[in-house]
């Protein structure tokens, strides 16, 4: 047995054989990760897994979940009634604000159906839990204990009470991934709401914030200026708030404009969040108006003795 | 017999443990500092039971993660690859250092591990990681005594060889 071991690995020198095959087991690693990287398997691969991942997110998830059960079951009253009251008088602010804009929305409602628009401001969401699970270092993503089976999908906007979160950009069957804005892989077309002014926010490289580095040295920015959504590239609907711009400076090219902003959301408290649906809004320029001729029984002379032209007249009269 | 089933029902467990401590999150603060568990446990196995680990079972450990964990496909398997191959190599000599040059070689052996995942990363095009991304090999290192002792214990007291 002792012989045996000394052979398998030897005091000094190595078996050629041994390089030999870690040699073959990184090519094969490379190779699937080049794979990988054009194909997206990694996503595929764990949904065809679902059945045995799933579950272990969900068992990582646990000890957060657990956390936070134990500390609202060892919450001081004193601090419950606190929160308690503080959340009323948040919902009757919130209350009054609405029943203000209650009416002023009926209007806009009304006005936007003089204008013809499909847009409406009512929201179609889904109301998501939050998972506490680590998706590997340096990246700003978070998980939802909702998936394909509740009808979610790839693109979907995630918000939450104070603003734009992120966007859905992996499903399981019953869980989904949610890339946040501070993520630097990601980046959201803004307008500044001041002035109008549209822009993109990218995410950081260390996912504290958003960043602006393209914005026109002439244009007028200022901090505490706040970034609504635009509604531009169709992904995320117009007029949600993004963030607040904190310092704003020259980029080191200096050839623009270079802000950082702070997220409006709550990236890293939320419990559960909401998940926008499609709201059947039109990309790009709204279908063409249906050409508004002369009257039809102008054009009965002209087309006489075709079949529609005398029901046509028949409905005006 | 059944010595020899326990013996891989709790290697087993240990690594499914490590893979779902690597998901369990911290908290944000401390996010930075957290060991690369699958790693620790392997060289463990390595160092104690070499004919138990062998390249094959740290490629597949790899591939486990990647699945669970993973940005790319196939990333934590070349790593783990690479850990246990090098952790293998020096097996004779690692299992005779005393414990705070062992502490040292794991220190390096980690930090090896961080600057190929560095390689990978920026092959794939990814952003650049801050400082705070280094801290998790010294963390690691500094736990590799307090683990060690803990599944020494545990492997003698279920006298598995």
């Amino acid at each position: 047995m002792a012989l045996n071991r000394e052979e398998s690995s030897p005091l000094f020198a190595g078996t050629v054989a041994g390089t030999l095959r870690l040699l073959a087991y990184l090519a094969l690693a490379m190779v699937l990760m080049v794979l990988d990287h054009r194909n997206g398997w990694t996503w595929r691969a764990r949904y065809a897994a679902a059945v045995v991942v799933e579950p272990l997110y969900r068992l990582a998830g646990a000890p957060s979940a657990g956390l936070h059960a134990l500390t609202v079951a060892f919450a001081e009253r004193k601090t419950l009634t606190e929160d308690n009251q503080r959340l009323r008088e948040d919902l009757l602010l919130a209350n009054a604000k609405l029943n203000r804009m209650a009416a002023v929305a009926e209007q806009n409602q009304r006005l936007k159906e003089l204008l013809d628009t499909q847009r409406s401001l009512e929201l179609n969401v889904q109301l998501a839990r939050v998972i506490g699970v680590d998706l590997g270092p340096g990246e700003d993503r978070i998980m939802l204990g909702v998936g394909a089976n509740s009808g979610i999908h790839v693109g979907q906007p995630v918000i939450d009470a104070r603003g734009v979160m992120g966007q859905v950009v992996h499903v399981l069957p019953s869980t989904s991934v949610v890339m946040l804005v501070t993520d630097p892989a990601h980046a959201v077309p803004v307008t500044v709401e001041r002035t109008g002014l549209r822009t993109i926010a990218y995410g950081t490289r260390d996912g504290s914030g958003l960043m602006l580095p393209d914005i026109p040295l002439a244009a007028d920015v200022r901090v505490g200026d706040r970034l609504l959504t635009s509604g531009l590239g169709g992904r995320f609907p117009p007029g949600f708030p993004v963030g607040t711009i904190r310092r704003v400076r020259t980029a080191p090219t200096g050839m623009f404009l270079e802000a950082m902003a702070q997220p409006a959301a709550d990236l890293d408290r939320s419990e559960d969040v909401l998940l926008l649906h499609d709201q059947a809004e039109p990309v790009g320029p709204p279908a063409p108006a249906a050409p508004v001729g002369p009257p039809a029984d102008l054009a009965m002379p002209v087309s006489a003795g075709s079949a529609p032209a005398p029901a046509a007249t028949g409905a005006t009269q | 017999m059944n010595r020899q089933r326990i013996a891989l029902y709790w290697f087993s467990a240990t690594i499914a443990v490590s893979l779902v401590a690597m998901l369990v999150p911290l908290p944000t603060v401390l996010q930075p500092f957290k060991p690369y568990w699958p790693a620790l446990v392997l060289l463990y196995w390595a160092l104690e039971s070499g004919e138990r680990v062998n390249l094959g079972l740290a490629f597949v450990v790899g591939l486990l993660a990647d699945l669970l964990d993973g940005v790319l496909l196939g990333e934590q398997a070349l790593r783990l690859t690479a850990l246990v191959f090098i952790a293998l190599r020096f097996r004779s000599r690692l299992r005779f250092f005393p414990m705070w040059q062992q502490t040292l070689a794991v220190l390096a052996l980690l930090i090896n591990d961080r600057i190929l995942l560095l390689i990978v990363r920026s092959f794939a095009g990814e952003a650049s990681p801050t400082l705070s991304w280094w801290f998790s090999p010294f963390v690691g290192a500094a736990l590799w005594p307090f683990l060690f002792l803990l599944l020494d214990d545990l492997r003698i007291r279920l006298r598995i060889a």
